[in-house]
């Protein structure tokens, strides 16, 4: 059952995502994933878009999963789960399979999701399908090389967005997927980061149990690609945080919940520093991503009407 | 007694889906095909049909959907053509490979640019290599009968493979013909329920779609390879089967009034039926000329092809498809290459003509016939000729 988790302090044995992976050490998708596994449950197929967590997971005769799961390519996540959906509630109805309340759980990247698979996830999303859609968001293409995508951060140094004389890295600010999500008028979205496992297993039981599409969106933090030590990863993702560059939210029929209470945020400097791909911002650079990482921020405790729900449980 | 009746061919095709008891119907709106899927969608909003109808955003996702669907186990059912195949391409290749039998319609139209909605092979040739099982139609009553074969050839456990049936856009899709829909409970007799054998379930849990490594990507292809071919045997069984239960036979090349024929036209879907009749005109006129219908284009027919041939002088093939800056057309320099090693073969001339919803009409084909057995004789400068063009 999706709702395996229970008590504080307590998290289910239960691990539909098995140990022996090959992710880089101190990888925190792999946690994000172990920690959304176990939220999900045995009860569930999961479709993998090509990515880090396709790769690290089955390389054949391997397989990390010991609940269903397929793989087919990367832009595709949300259509073949889409079809498993469909095809589940088809069989159901027609008495060829048991009615057993089965969750199709749609697994990509931030790559897979807002560049290459986000018309796969807007008509999977419009058309309301009973799945959920977690995007495990490292912040670039990973897998390849820690190539850009359109969710990597404003003046990130990238493989493909090289910080050089004539540049600072990224040029852009990330894509707001999460609003995206919320556009579609889908009954959940939140977003997670596994430096807060229980607010993240909470939201996945969550989504899991919402009827129709929910979406989840999970910073993972990726010292390979951040360029930050390998036991960091959970201190890294705390700070993006605390510093509200990734803001802990959900969003229940359109209506907007802070997760956490902060009175105050961190600089955004406490953040930056820790990872190698922001090393050469400037101090302007970094004046101006504050700048808007609080406007960004306060715009979404407006939304939320107050500034914080449930008090953090880290 | 299943009767006879005049039915748009696109309906029909969208009848026989609903005849095989499909459970998901993935689909993206395209000229020539929307009358089919159109029909799907009717069905199914009337509950005459108990399927799931998916509107996906794509033909990209049309594909990755019926891949989902196929793989929890449902009997999964789509059409499309031309842009659309193209945007599937690197799709089909995956459902293929990863063994999931489902039905494609393809109303065979013409690749962009320019912009055309008109019927051609360009979109069947440029998949070719996906892996499919690809069966060309050259009539409504062809079509109705080979969706429901379909099914049963790629479902079939010695071969779990898609397929896709060809019929030509607009020449076939948009008319209306005399076609004998089969009785559901004869269908029911004739296609089992489909039961993959290993489908996404909790209960069982496999990995599907793992990272293949040098070590092992050379044998799943080759185990592709094998399963492909041996599906010709099925289709034949299947073929069979369907002759004793319906009446109607199929077979993966036709000859038509081939006897003593000296010279042999080859041609595929639609454009046959006008090939018959300019046959029937030539042999009239005492000419020893016979035709050969070309239907299953994967696996590729070879012993059959090689049999049909042998005492012919001249075979002349029509491609309604350009392989740019190749051979010829696709289905010829593919031709060349089955009787090559043939101590005695026709000498093999290649047109190409059809394109984008160009007719070619009897004195068309007889045309063709009349120059092909010139070309035979004196030779061209060209691999192949192109037939009606204004240079």
């Amino acid at each position: 059952m999706a709702t395996a988790v229970h008590g504080p302090g307590v998290i289910t044995e239960l691990e539909p995502f098995a140990p022996g992976h090959r992710a880089c050490s101190g990888c925190g998708e792999a946690l994000a994933v172990r920690l959304a596994a176990k939220a999900i449950g045995n009860n569930a197929i999961i479709v993998n878009a090509t990515g880090c967590m396709e790769v690290v997971a089955s390389p054949f005769p391997y397989t990390s999963w010991r609940i269903p799961w397929i793989h087919t390519l990367f832009e595709n996540a949300a259509a073949v789960a889409s079809g498993a959906e469909a095809g589940l509630k088809a069989l159901e109805k027609k008495g060829k399979r048991p009615e057993r309340n089965i969750k199709v759980v749609a697994l990509a990247g931030d790559g897979g999701t807002s560049d290459i698979g986000l018309q796969a996830l807007s008509g999977a999303l419009e058309r309301g399908h009973d799945f959920v859609y977690i995007c495990l968001d490292n912040e670039a293409y990973m897998n390849t090389g820690i190539q850009r995508s359109s969710a990597t951060p404003y003046g990130a140094s990238t493989t493909t967005s090289p910080a050089g004389k004539e540049s600072l890295g990224q040029v852009t600010w990330k894509k707001n997927l999460p609003a995206i999500a919320v556009a579609h008028d889908i009954p959940y979205v939140a977003t997670a980061c596994p430096s807060y496992h229980r607010d993240l297993m909470r939201k996945v039981t969550k989504a899991v149990e919402t009827p129709g599409p929910a979406y989840i969106h999970i910073l993972s933090v990726c010292p390979t690609g951040w360029r930050c030590a390998t036991d960091d990863a959970i201190k890294v993702g705390r700070l993006a945080v605390r510093t509200g560059i990734f803001p802990l939210y959900e969003v229940t029929n359109g209506q907007y919940k802070m997760s956490l209470s902060l009175t105050k945020l961190e600089p955004v400097e406490n953040y930056l520093k820790t990872q190698g791909r922001f090393r050469h911002l400037t101090e302007d650079t970094i004046k101006e991503i504050q700048e808007r990482v609080t406007r960004e921020y306060n715009k979404l405790v407006e939304l939320a009407g107050k500034p914080g729900g449930e008090t953090s449980s880290e | 007694m299943a009767k006879r009746e005049g039915l748009e061919v696109s309906v029909a095709v969208g009848d026989a889906a609903m005849l095989s008891d499909v459970d998901v119907v993935s689909a993206y709106p395209i000229t020539p095909q929307t009358h089919i899927v159109e029909h799907l969608a009717e069905l199914v909003a009337n509950g005459e049909l108990k399927a799931a109808y998916i509107p996906v955003e794509s033909e990209h996702s049309a594909m990755s959907a019926c891949i989902g669907a196929s793989a929890v186990g449902a009997r999964t059912f789509t059409a499309t053509a031309a842009q659309g195949l193209e945007l599937m391409h690197e799709v089909l290749y995956v459902a293929s490979a990863m063994r999931f039998p489902m039905v494609m319609t393809v109303a065979n139209r013409a690749l962009s640019a320019p912009i055309s909605i008109w019927g051609d092979h360009s979109d069947a040739m440029a998949v070719r290599d996906t892996g499919w099982i690809q069966i060309f139609v050259e009539n409504g009553q062809e079509a109705v009968d080979n969706v429901i074969c379909g099914f049963r050839i790629g479902e079939d456990k010695r071969v779990l493979l898609p397929v896709m049936i060809h019929l030509d856009g607009f020449a076939l899709t948009h008319v209306i013909e005399p076609i004998e829909l089969p009785d559901k409970k004869d269908v029911d007799q004739f296609l089992p329920p489909f039961k993959y054998p290993l489908p996404l379930d909790p209960e069982k849990p496999v990995t599907m779609g793992a990272l293949g490594s040098p070590f092992i990507y050379t044998e799943v292809k080759w185990g592709q390879e094998i399963n492909l071919e041996k599906a010709k045997s099925v289709t034949l069984e299947v073929w069979q089967e369907f002759d004793k239960l319906f009446g109607r036979k199929y077979s993966p090349i036709e000859q038509y009034r081939t006897e003593g024929a000296k010279t042999l036209l080859l041609t595929m879907g639609s454009y046959s039926e006008t090939a018959m009749v300019a046959v029937d005109k030539m042999r009239g006129d005492g000419k020893e000329v016979g035709l050969l219908k070309l239907r299953l284009w994967r696996p590729f027919p070879y012993e059959e092809l090689r049999e049909v041939v042998k005492d012919a002088d001249t075979l002349i093939v029509l491609d309604r498809a350009i392989s740019f800056g190749g051979p010829g057309g696709p289905v010829c320099s593919e031709i060349k290459a089955a009787l090559y090693e043939e101590k005695k073969r026709p000498r093999i001339i290649g047109f190409v003509g059809g394109l984008g919803g160009r007719d070619i009409s009897m004195a068309g084909f007889e045309e063709i016939v009349n120059r092909g057995i010139e070309i035979a004789r004196t030779g061209s400068e060209r691999e192949f000729e192109i037939y009606g063009v204004r240079e």
